[in-house]
């Protein structure tokens, strides 16, 4: 054998060694492509495993913790929601369309995969700075794929973020999230058990596409990456509507033991994950498995990512109802081997054995590397702010407009009008409030789902970035009348080979956890994305949060939108007039720098307590996170999307830049009918909530006074032109 | 009154049509297999919105060839009504049931929102209980919409009564700065010349519920139901 093969598969020398232990002979070219792709990072997590337990993984609400391909958390009434995030980051950079496409199929396979009709997917994308072709060509082609798979398949792509940073010039990120509904009875695990059962393939046939895809994602990208093209796979979202609707009926059936979706390393990881999930082996004969390509060889078919298949394991004798449910939407169904009881995956090729290793050495025992740590140069250098240096704008109705119409503020229209967001007719919140909100059929009930994360907070402070994206998006929750219930996490960071970044992903994951405890919002599921990197820097630290909540009755939804004049405006929390790390100090002053806002998860909690209750006794009529671009950008957010005015003053010392675009945390402006003044004041009180009474709703302006002098004075129609074209003119 | 919701693989809005007219209409509602051939004992073929096919030669260019087609045709020869929402719009133009094509949307790229469409005819099956002239708010979601037929047939249908339904502004105002897609004349739905068979690109079924924020689509279906029982049409 060639003695750089394992180099060529992304292995080290010392786990050429581990593996020759564990076979106690030399692999050969076939097996130590197994490994190849099983111990990547994308598929072993080996670098994040000691630190991902640090999450809080489980609760009284979790019925599937991470390890499956989704994670599921109870919602009442025998029901569940079934979520998870996964990255298809370096696709994307290389072949947008099909990159962010075949992410979205992915993602809906975890889903059903777990027997969950998906009901709604989200995303949360990033990219350079809108300043040149390339980063339009990526932007534009990446929610095209995005569009072009889910609205094809029928699922709502109903909520999302995308920022823009020039960090992520070269290294776009593409996390596609999706949910699902399921009854605990119809709950299906990835295990394969019960020697002599059959294992079947199911869906599309398999090709030479997606060739170590699993490999491709786990190292940086490079010049020759834009060439790896065949590393990228291609996605067709009907066949994937066929296989979904295809597989729900196949699980009424009850003839199925076990089902995995063929993902990231392709059989080889559907059939070592799910033998050894089941302390069973597995028999399996490649030249069964329906082709696409004429000249195959085994090793191609075991770690081909051709998209829309899946393994089912089905009770012995079933076989047939298996071939008759797919028969009629127009599948393959092949058994292509048998469940063992003796450990081993076996590979065969027309009866020959080519491979055979333990099954749970692939999946899992993969080295468990305890990388080194360092905090990174920059960190104190950024910490430094001097105000004094930052002079304070003459024009705040200027300073306003224009971050209105900047990229990472302006409204997402441009879009999320190109993705169907009302399809399953289900979404009672569409995209552009605090967070989605989708109906369950035939409950009074609901769920709120939100994708959250501000990178710039997470590269000048970690751990207090990490702790402020879960804290926002569960703040972005309880804005829509939804109790926070669980996470599922999307950690985007550089090489973890490096110590500072490994630093950056420590401290992330540990702000997370702490905010995670604090909220009781566990993590049920998640994905690791390193290597995101080129030639000359890593991407900020992007630990996106996904998070779904519970609205208990569909009369407690809310929106941001003010309502009725003569509402009175109230603000829950303290503005301190933080300006670090904030979207002003970037677009007006050019800089990213200073300290990251405070968060106290004690009086986070309470806010969103206060704000939750309030709604919930219908006090509130309408609620709004004050994020990026702070108080005045979520004023006028407020405005443009009730339509209507408002007239408010505040002040207490503070600079006037850093009070209306500051962004301190733990803030929530919150609109009441005066009748109700009393009672959410009382409510403030008896939480232990700072409630600030700054003004009413009405008019056509938005008139913001400060000690006294009035600072902003904006028709709502200006800002909304502003805030609603901005993004628009920069593609079009 | 018994309604059929059309099935063909890729199809996805066909759960919506089902559940506007079972649970929302409260009418007898039964899905129609694609490869089915018995219409009997229906009063209504819906056939629904969604990707038949994957749409990948052109939309609604497969599925017109289903079994199921021969015997919608039919039906709808017998003079009883069929309604096609948005793929379900292009299938039946692929049909020969309708006139005209739907294009790609000028901009070239999907389009989700909600839109005003102008009633411009109310003699028919499907609007008779609108006001000739009224605006209804309903959203489209589709990226091959731009109806699209030549000068003769268009002279033709507007003699007809044909025009259904037109994009226009939230004032009723038939304004190219309204027209979503590039529709030749804002036309957002067409019928047959016996007024039998609706195309039309926005989704009535998907504004019939107050959780929705929006209850326009559910004229549309109370319209069928009143033709249906005889709360008929002039002439």
């Amino acid at each position: 054998m060639d003695k750089d093969l394992y180099r060529k598969v992304g292995l080290t020398c010392d786990e050429y060694e581990k593996i020759k232990g564990i076979l106690g002979r030399e692999p050969n070219e076939l097996e130590i492509n197994l490994y190849g792709v099983m111990w990547s990072e994308h598929c072993s997590y080996k670098n994040s495993k000691p630190v991902l337990r640090m999450f809080p993984t489980s609760g009284e609400r979790v019925l599937q913790g991470p390890g499956e391909n989704a994670g599921i958390v109870d919602i009442g009434d025998n029901m569940a929601v079934v979520m998870k995030i996964e990255s298809h980051n370096h696709p994307s950079a290389v072949e947008p369309y099909q990159g962010a496409a075949t992410g979205v199929g992915g993602i809906i396979r975890d889903i059903f995969t777990m027997g969950a009709r998906p009901i709604a997917s989200l995303n949360s994308l990033r990219f350079g700075e809108l300043d040149n072709s390339r980063t339009k060509y990526l932007f534009e082609h990446v929610v095209a794929g995005i569009a072009g798979y889910g609205n094809c398949i029928g699922i709502p792509t109903v909520g999302g973020e995308v920022y823009f940073n020039d960090c992520y010039k070269g290294n776009p990120l593409v996390n596609a999230m999706c949910v699902g509904i399921i009854e605990h009875k119809d709950i299906k695990r990835g295990t394969a058990a019960g020697a002599g059962n059959a294992v079947m393939i199911v869906g599309a046939s398999t090709g030479r596409d997606g060739m170590g895809g699993a490999s491709f994602a786990s190292t940086e990208l490079t010049q020759e990456s834009q060439e790896n093209r065949s590393a990228v796979q291609v996605g067709d979202p009907f066949m994937e509507k066929l296989l979904l609707e295809a597989c729900l009926e196949l699980f009424q059936t009850g003839c199925v033991v076990g089902v995995q979706d063929l993902g990231a390393a392709g059989l080889t990881s559907a059939c070592s994950e799910t033998a050894s999930r089941g302390n069973s082996g597995m028999d399996i004969d490649v030249s069964l498995v329906p082709r696409r390509e004429a000249g195959m060889i085994p090793v191609e078919v075991m770690i081909s990512e051709s998209q829309e298949r899946m393994l089912v394991i089905v009770e012995k004798g079933r076989e047939d109802e298996v071939t008759a449910i797919f028969e009629k939407w127009g599948l393959h169904s092949s058994v292509i081997g048998r469940v063992t009881d003796d450990g081993m995956l076996t590979i065969r090729d027309k009866g020959v054995i080519v491979g055979q290793v333990p099954a749970k050495s692939l999946a899992d025992q993969a080295p468990v590397y305890h990388r080194e740590y360092r905090e990174p140069g920059y960190i104190e250098e950024r910490k430094t702010l001097d105000l004094n240096s930052i002079p304070i704008p003459e024009d705040m109705n200027e300073i306003l407009l224009q971050l209105l119409g900047s990229p990472n503020i302006a409204s997402k229209e441009w879009v999320y009008r190109q993705y169907d967001h009302m399809v399953r007719t289900c979404t009672a919140v569409t995209p552009g409030s605090d967070a989605a909100v989708i109906r369950i059929r035939g409950t009074r009930k609901a769920i709120a789902l939100t994708t959250d994360c501000n990178s710039r907070y997470c590269y000048l402070n970690p751990g207090v970035g990490g702790a402020i994206a879960i804290a926002e998006a569960a703040r972005n929750l309880v804005c829509s009348g939804a109790r926070p219930l669980a996470v599922t996490d999307g950690l985007n960071f550089g090489n973890p080979e490096k110590p500072e970044i490994f630093w950056q992903f420590r401290q992330s994951v540990s702000g997370m956890s702490d905010a995670c405890r604090a909220l009781g919002t566990p993590v049920i599921s998640g994905n690791v994305s390193f290597y995101n990197e080129t030639e000359t820097d890593a991407v900020f630290p992007t630990p996106i949060v996904g998070m779904v909540g519970l609205v208990e009755d569909v009369d407690h939804i809310t929106t941001q939108a003010f309502r009725d004049e003569g509402d009175v405006v109230l603000m829950l929390g303290m503005n301190k007039g933080e300006i670090g790390g904030s979207e002003y100090l970037k677009v007006i002053h050019g800089m990213e720098r200073g300290a990251v806002p405070e968060l106290d998860l004690q009086t986070e909690k309470k806010v969103q307590e206060c704000c939750l209750e309030g709604i919930r006794k219908g006090y509130v009529k309408s609620a709004h996170d004050c994020s990026e671009g702070g108080l005045a950008v979520a004023l006028a957010e407020c405005c443009i999307s009730g339509n209507i005015g408002a007239v408010v003053s505040c002040g207490d010392g503070l600079r006037k830049d850093a009070l209306l675009f500051g962004e301190s945390q733990s803030r929530i402006i919150i609109t009441t009918s005066p009748d109700d003044l009393a009672r959410v004041e009382e409510l403030a009180r008896k939480t232990g909530v700072d409630c600030l009474n700054m003004g009413h709703v009405g008019g056509s302006t938005l008139e913001v006074a400060i000690n006294g002098h009035k600072e902003i004075d904006l028709p709502v129609k200006d800002m909304e032109i502003q805030w609603r074209e901005a993004l628009k003119c920069i593609m079009e | 009154m018994k309604f059929g919701v059309v099935v063909f693989p890729g199809s996805n809005c066909d759960i919506d049509c089902y559940h506007a007219l079972r649970d929302v209409m409260g009418q007898p509602t039964e899905y129609i297999w694609h490869k089915d051939r018995d219409l009997s004992g229906f009063d209504c073929i819906v056939l629904p919105g969604g990707f038949s096919y994957g749409d990948y030669l052109r939309c609604g260019a497969i599925a017109r060839f289903s079994p199921v087609m021969d015997k919608v045709i039919e039906f709808a020869d017998r003079g009883k009504p069929v309604i096609g929402i948005c793929n379900g719009f292009q299938i039946l133009t692929e049909a020969g049931l309708l006139p005209g094509t739907l294009l790609r949307n000028q901009n070239m790229k999907f389009i989700c929102e909600t839109i005003s469409v102008k009633v411009e005819n109310a003699n028919t099956p499907f609007t008779n209980l609108c006001e000739e002239g009224q605006v209804l708010n309903i959203p489209i979601a589709h990226g091959d919409g731009n109806y699209f037929v030549d000068d003769s047939t268009l002279e033709e249908m507007q003699v007809n009564g044909q025009i259904v339904f037109r994009y226009c502004g939230p004032d009723g105002q038939v304004i190219e700065g309204r027209n979503p897609n590039g529709s030749l004349k804002n036309i957002a739905g067409v019928c047959n010349k016996k007024r039998n068979v609706l195309g039309m690109m926005p989704h009535p079924e998907r504004c019939m519920e107050r959780i929705l924020n929006n209850e326009d689509g559910v004229i549309i279906f109370k319209s069928i139901i009143n033709y249906l029982e005889g709360g008929g049409i002039d002439g």
